[in-house]
């Protein structure tokens, strides 16, 4: 089956560019320009970037200044963990804890592990609630007096689950205790309300492809008065704190995207939640024992949604998420079993396990994200074939006893 | 029909998958993960499954057009077949865990797995003819790989194809060439999959620790060495032996004896056998009524000797061989073939060999 014909419901992982990103990209393109340089082409590209940069700002409640181009969320991820380690660490040798959540994307996790096993890092690990949140309580305690912490880390919505916590709460916590907050909001930004000043948070992760956007362009929100090391030395373009040539066409289609996706966001929430509670209902009619992972769908937390409205997640107890995403993509429907890994070998979700699921429940999942091109057809035609798609998968067993 | 193509990365494989792909079938890959801890990049020549592989695996399939998945089976291997190896030279034998791979994992766990999933067949890269249920030697001698799927019974055959059994090697890597793929010129890969460094004897070491004992002459019952485990050792074998006899006249190992550690050595004269005698076969069609005139094959790349084979004690088979062999090792398949050089000489069935005579 050709992807044009496919039905697709993997918007977490990456969801169609916009045709206005597009248009607004090409444009740039065809034009010379670094926005480094003094002349008159590089003045019309710094122009460029320079809008691009405040209208972003504008759209997630940031200062210009505050908005750091990168090349992607985990770029993003990697430089808030890692340089607000080594910053706060240097400026007194106690801070050296890292107080953060399992349930985190591979990018904050696998950062936070290397600096525990190459730079001295300790690690506390937050607990998570069985729908995947962290509480302000949780964040109080590991904290403690704050004193040896380097930074907290609680990421805005799970990229797996879909569980939103409340980020406003906890920041509060973390400041409590003059501790920095770092959050990923990769998957929170265009789905639920996200706005940088009144969370309070000292950093944040965001990227553009998850938007309509392209890929390669992301952002760090950074508080002006939080210090951070550079991950990328060199031109200093990005205050210091992140070096190399601006992209600007991918600079202006990323902000293109989020101003959309902001803009649009109460509409699209809306609607997608009503398609993701339809694909839920109708699979469970389907497959009785089926359960949904994460928060209730209609869950609220801090007054907003607190599930994201285009994440189904579900377990089959049974089936292997890889049989059921195979056999899926067999009859055209594409989904996804959690993070993807390099190796593609399944392995159980970090997330479920960390939310407390046995390993065979996390095992046997599958996550329908839906997005900005999902229609009702997209959900009928996971019903026409998710039963018979189960029941098969439970045949197959794996390659176990 | 639906076929899932076994993808290891290496050129067979693919022109495999390729050529189901141009007979009209609906093909999807799969590549198997069987070692628990993969290795990003391939050593050498040596070992499988690597990041490495997966990844040469899926570019040829992109290519194809195909979907593609990673299957780990790293327990069930771990299982069936490392273990498996480990134990049977704890015991004195010498397996051949290509062959069990074939039995227990590739057209058992796999083809199981496949068939559930609503695929008719399991697709690889073997050099095997297979046509009209009947299991044949590849047209490509030097690379035939027969032996090692003697094991497969009917309703294994039924659920297997192998492209490529008739054309040679270089034919396979020609086809590769034509379409573009990058592995084309990839290395053959020797040697056991999960003993990347080639090392057997150092391998088993580390699994079953130091276990000295003897080395005894047959003819004299004499101590004409010291070893540190008996695993070390195969029937048959002349390198390596590390005894001091009075004479010049090389030595092999004639027996080993896990319980006492005992490695019996002889000369040529005492090392050749006549009889074989195996465990209950297997068949690759109906068993026939014995005994039957036949060939037959005592290690992987051994050459054939006439043979009659007549029943054996519990349900096993006694061979009885036309000229004398050498190292033949029990824990080994005796594969059993009906010579046709015609069509390529005929898989009737094997049994693992117990004990020679």
């Amino acid at each position: 089956m050709s992807s044009s014909q496919a039905v697709y419901l993997d918007h977490a992982a990456t969801t169609p560019l916009l045709s206005e990103v597009l248009a607004a990209m090409t444009g740039q393109l065809g034009r010379v320009g670094n926005a480094s340089s003094l002349h008159a082409s590089g003045r019309a590209a710094r122009r460029v970037a320079e809008q691009s940069r405040e209208r972003l700002a504008e759209a997630l409640g940031a200062r210009p200044s505050e908005v750091l181009f990168t090349g992607g969320g985990t770029e993003s991820d990697n430089l808030a963990v890692k340089g607000l380690f080594w910053a706060r660490r240097d400026a007194d040798s106690r801070r050296r804890r890292i107080v953060v959540s399992p349930a985190e994307h591979h990018a904050v996790l696998d950062s936070v592990e290397w600096l525990a096993k190459h730079d001295g890092a300790d690690v506390t690990w937050l607990p998570v609630e069985p729908t995947g949140r962290i509480t302000p309580g949780a964040l109080r305690a590991a904290l403690g007096s704050g004193e040896d912490v380097a930074l907290a880390s609680v990421m805005w919505a799970n990229n797996e689950i879909g569980t939103v916590s409340d980020l406003a709460a906890l920041a509060d916590v973390a400041h409590a205790v003059d501790a920095p907050l770092h959050t990923d909001a990769v998957q929170a930004v265009g789905q639920v309300p996200v706005d940088f000043a009144a969370s309070g948070v000292d950093a944040l992760t965001m990227t553009g492809h998850k938007l309509g956007g392209p890929m390669g362009a992301g952002v760090l929100l950074l508080r002006r008065e939080a210090e951070c090391t550079p991950l990328l030395h060199g031109g200093g373009q990005e205050r210091d704190v992140r070096s190399g040539t601006l992209d600007v066409a991918a600079i202006v289609g990323l902000q293109v995207a989020t101003t959309v996706a902001v803009t649009e966001r109460e509409d699209r929430a809306d609607r997608l939640a009503s398609l993701r509670d339809r694909l839920v209902a109708g699979v469970v009619a389907q497959v009785p024992d089926a359960q949904l992972n994460g928060a209730p769908l209609d869950d609220v937390v801090a007054g907003g949604p607190g599930r994201l409205p285009g994440n189904a997640h579900l377990s089959f107890p049974g089936a292997e998420g890889d049989a059921l995403l195979m056999l899926l993509d067999a009859r055209g429907v594409e989904c996804s079993t959690g993070s993807a890994c390099s190796a593609g070998v399944a392995r159980p979700s970090h997330v479920l396990l960390a939310t407390g699921a046995d390993p065979d429940r996390a095992r046997s999942s599958l996550r329908f994200s839906l997005g900005h091109t999902s229609t009702d057809d997209d959900v009928d035609a996971v019903l026409d074939v998710i039963g018979p798609v189960v029941e098969r998968a439970r045949r197959a067993g794996m390659g176990r006893r | 029909m639906r076929v899932l193509a076994a993808m290891s990365g290496g050129v067979d494989s693919a022109v495999a998958a390729a050529l189901a792909v141009d007979a009209g079938h609906d093909v999807t890959g799969v590549h198997l993960a069987l070692s628990p801890d993969r290795q990003t990049l391939r050593s050498g020549a040596r070992g499988c499954c690597s990041v490495e592989d997966a990844h040469d695996a899926r570019r040829v399939a992109d290519e194809l057009g195909i979907p593609f998945y990673v299957w780990d089976l790293a327990e069930r291997f771990t299982e069936d077949v490392v273990e498996d190896f480990v134990a049977e030279y704890a015991a004195g034998r010498t397996p051949n865990p290509c062959l069990r791979c074939n039995e227990k994992i590739k057209f058992s766990a796999v083809l199981d797995r496949a068939q559930a999933l609503g695929f008719d067949a399991v697709v690889t890269g073997h050099h095997a003819r297979l046509a009209g249920g009947q299991l044949r030697r590849s047209v490509d001698a030097a690379k035939d790989q027969s032996y090692v799927l003697a094991v497969l019974t009917a309703g294994q055959l039924g659920g297997a194809v192998f492209p490529l059994g008739s054309m040679t090697k270089q034919r396979v890597r020609e086809i590769a060439a034509e379409r573009g793929f990058a592995v084309a010129t990839k290395a053959d890969s020797h040697d056991i999959c999960f003993i990347p460094d080639g090392d057997t004897r150092g391998f088993l070491a580390r699994r079953l620790g130091e276990q000295p004992g003897r080395v005894v002459d047959a003819a004299t019952g004499a101590t004409v060495g010291e070893h540190t485990g008996a695993y070390g050792f195969t029937v048959g074998q002349r390198r390596g032996l590390g005894v001091a006899v009075g004479d010049s006249r090389p030595r092999y190992v004639l027996g080993i004896e896990p319980v006492s550690r005992t490695v019996t050595v002889g000369t040529a004269d005492l090392a050749g056998v006549t009889e074989v005698r195996t465990a209950p076969p297997t068949w690759t069609g109906a068993a026939p009524a014995l005994p039957i005139p036949a060939e037959v094959q005592l290690r992987a790349h051994g050459t054939p000797v006439a043979c009659e084979v007549t029943a054996g004690d519990d349900g096993g088979l006694r061979v009885l061989l036309g000229t004398a062999q050498r190292g033949v090792a029990p824990g080994q398949s005796a594969v059993l073939y009906a010579p046709d050089a015609e069509r390529g000489d005929l898989v009737l069935g094997q049994g693992t060999v117990l004990a020679t005579a």
